[in-house]
């Protein structure tokens, strides 16, 4: 049940001391709110994240997509408090999670929170499993560390969760190796681990990249089976625009460290707004462009040194004016849930 | 069942060695100038007499009969008699294990005790106070040569402290600055390995991981990390220990110990082939053995070496 927002701005004024009611109030689990980040090298700062604002909700899998080097693993590795710091530094910003400022808790108890509220999926299971740790074990630490489980009441508890996500949950499994288990299957287990402290939000950072197509689809549409049953939100993290299609309620574009635009799904692919949002949809190769050129937008992503001055975007955007290069641009809501960051949009960039 | 699979596979390749060594070590003692009927008749003695020994000892027989009486003496743990005392070898090689066998398993423990806790600490706690002395104490142990380190030990703790005996043995009281000594310089490898190693684990993806799932940070370190950075510390251990056990020769010299790098350096300078031949076997097999248990470990410890 969500309430209006008209209600929802006076509750919002009513409860800055308690933020708690605040997110109740949105039916926001997760809210990163101006999120900055950078990292101290030896040569100078990284601007790493340029003020994010994402938000998930209850039973919403919010895509987050960019090239690689937008900043989209900081985004996570920052909201599961995993950010080493330094070199990293969080300038500002809050994370909420259920209305609580991850950012103010001391590292205790955030560490409480890790696993427990907000879980993590990687993307390289074979990389991410501890290879001389039992199955069984991998799991069931989580269980008796968080929710205070008995040894033989986790056993029973990994039993059912590996069945849950496909993987023969008998004891003679619990008490194998990660190497014996195909990539598919590691994955599994590694959602396994994720869900298993029933936590409200996941977040899945290129869960399916690893693995080959068939088994994309597999994880994907376990990913959705979860999220229906236990009602989390997902934040879903992906360079692959076709994958985060196939999965989003909500999509945002991420580049340079910073939201350029988003929307609901069918919004952000049917009408996009912002020129690398539009770029990007372009170079989504599909069968009916077959025979022609694929689209590629000319440059890179520039690294987290030497962002441009204006909008980060302006070097590769064929609509860019002067403009461009000396303001950023601010974000905008231009209908309802549609954000974008551009000078553009409504002078040039009429909907063709 | 994997594992006993394993562990016989590991069991013939355990008696393939010992075979080729027995193998290279007959061949190697016949083919090295010397003639040990000459050794035990003496410089002056008749043909006749030489030829005598020369039959006493077998070697008047085809050099094919001899390899095969060789071999089989090798499986029955015979071999044979020492020239100059006339006791059996493994007679001689069994009153002085004892010695080395507890001199090497005290070194080792002291090494170990010293190095694994001191490498973790290093590794976890990178360039603090325990760090730079965790280095600067292997840097110092590598670099000592343990005859002077023994020697240093002596004159501090049993001449000028007089808290240990200055020679002698029988008890473990005797052992203990040798086991220092030789330990030292196997901790100074192990604490920079184990270093090392727990320095390459903590980077790893699985200890992000194990991080993410809100494990405490000493969960996350000391069973995660500890348990995968342990396996190259657990084979390099049991090469020390190997090595340890072939007797420590300069360590027993200093400390006047008889033990068998003793017994097997005088046999050296008497020309006793049939104590050498038998030593050199003797001690292969134990390190063979030695390396048979550290690879059934190594196989516990670490699952994926199971499958191979």
């Amino acid at each position: 049940m969500k309430f209006e927002p008209g209600m929802n701005g006076e509750a919002r004024n009513n409860s800055n001391k308690n933020t708690n009611a605040d997110a109740g109030n949105n039916g926001e689990l997760l809210a990163v709110q101006d999120l900055d980040v950078s990292f101290e090298l030896q040569r100078g700062a990284a601007r790493a994240l340029r003020g994010i604002d994402l938000s998930v909700r209850s039973g919403e899998i919010h895509g987050l997509v960019g090239e690689s080097g937008s900043g989209k693993t900081v985004t996570s590795t920052c909201i599961m408090g995993l950010l080493p710091t330094p070199p990293a530094r969080i300038n500002g910003g809050r994370i909420l999670c259920r209305g609580t400022d991850l950012l103010a808790l001391p590292e205790a108890e955030r560490r409480k929170t890790r696993g427990r509220e907000i879980a993590m999926v990687f993307q390289e299971p074979a990389k991410y499993l501890n290879p001389s740790l039992k199955i069984g074990e991998q799991i069931t630490e989580m269980l008796c560390l968080h929710l205070g489980m008995e040894r033989s009441e986790a056993i029973e508890r990994a039993v059912e969760l590996f069945e849950l996500v496909g993987l023969p949950g008998s004891k003679r499994f619990l008490s194998g190796y990660p190497h014996e288990l195909s990539g598919g299957m590691k994955q599994r287990m590694m959602i396994a681990m994720a869900i298993c402290c029933d936590p409200s939000i996941l977040i899945a950072d290129e869960p399916t990249t690893a693995l080959d197509v068939t088994l994309q689809l597999q994880i994907l549409k376990l990913i959705l089976q979860l999220r229906d049953r236990f009602s989390m939100g997902v934040l879903f993290i992906s360079h692959d625009l076709a994958v985060v299609h196939e999965i989003s309620d909500r999509v945002s574009v991420i580049y340079a460290g910073k939201i350029v635009e988003s929307a609901v799904r069918e919004r952000l692919f049917n009408e996009p707004l912002h020129p690398y949002t539009r770029l990007l949809l372009l170079s989504i190769p599909d069968a009916g462009k077959r025979g022609r050129r694929l689209e590629v937008i000319p440059g890179r992503v520039p690294d987290a040194e030497h962002i441009p001055e204006g909008c980060a975007f302006h070097p590769r955007c064929p609509l860019a004016e002067k403009i461009c290069s000396r303001e950023i641009p601010p974000t905008v809501e231009h209908s309802e849930g549609h954000t974008a960051a551009c000078h553009m949009i409504g002078k040039k960039w009429i909907d063709s | 069942m994997k594992l006993l699979i394993f562990a016989s596979r590991r069991l013939g390749r355990l008696i393939l060695t010992i075979f080729l060594i027995s193998t290279i070590v007959f061949f190697v003692i016949r083919i090295i100038p010397g003639d040990p009927a000459l050794v035990v008749a003496g410089m002056d003695a008749t043909p006749e007499a030489i030829a005598a020994i020369r039959a006493e000892l077998g070697m008047d027989q085809p050099i094919a009969a001899q390899y095969v009486q060789w071999l089989w003496n090798v499986v029955r743990f015979d071999f044979g008699q020492s020239l100059i005392s006339g006791q059996r070898v493994i007679t001689l090689v069994f009153q002085r294990f004892p010695l080395t066998l507890s001199l090497a398993i005290l070194g080792i423990l002291i090494s170990i005790v010293i190095a694994i806790p001191l490498g973790v600490i290093s590794a976890v706690k990178r360039w603090s106070a325990w760090d730079y002395t965790g280095m600067a104490f292997s840097q110092l142990g590598m670099a000592i040569p343990s005859f002077w380190l023994g020697i240093m030990l002596l004159l501090i703790f049993a001449v000028k402290i007089p808290i240990f005996p200055l020679f002698g043995s029988g008890s473990i009281v005797h052992l203990i600055l040798p086991a220092v000594s030789l330990g030292i310089a196997r901790a100074a490898i192990i604490l920079r390995l184990t270093r090392a190693s727990m320095i390459e684990e903590l980077s790893k993806e699985y200890v992000i991981t194990a991080r993410a799932k809100g494990l405490t940070e000493r969960m996350v370190k000391y069973k995660h990390a500890l348990k995968n950075a342990l396996l190259p510390v657990v084979t390099i251990t049991g090469i020390q220990l190997g090595y340890m056990l072939g007797g420590a020769i300069i360590t027993e010299q200093v400390f006047s110990l008889p033990g068998l790098g003793r017994l097997f350096l005088t046999g050296i300078y008497q020309r006793d082939f049939p104590l050498i031949q038998g030593g050199v076997v003797f001690v292969a097999i134990i390190f063979s053995l030695i390396n048979f248990i550290v690879d059934i470990l190594y196989s516990v410890l670490n699952p994926r070496i199971r499958i191979e």
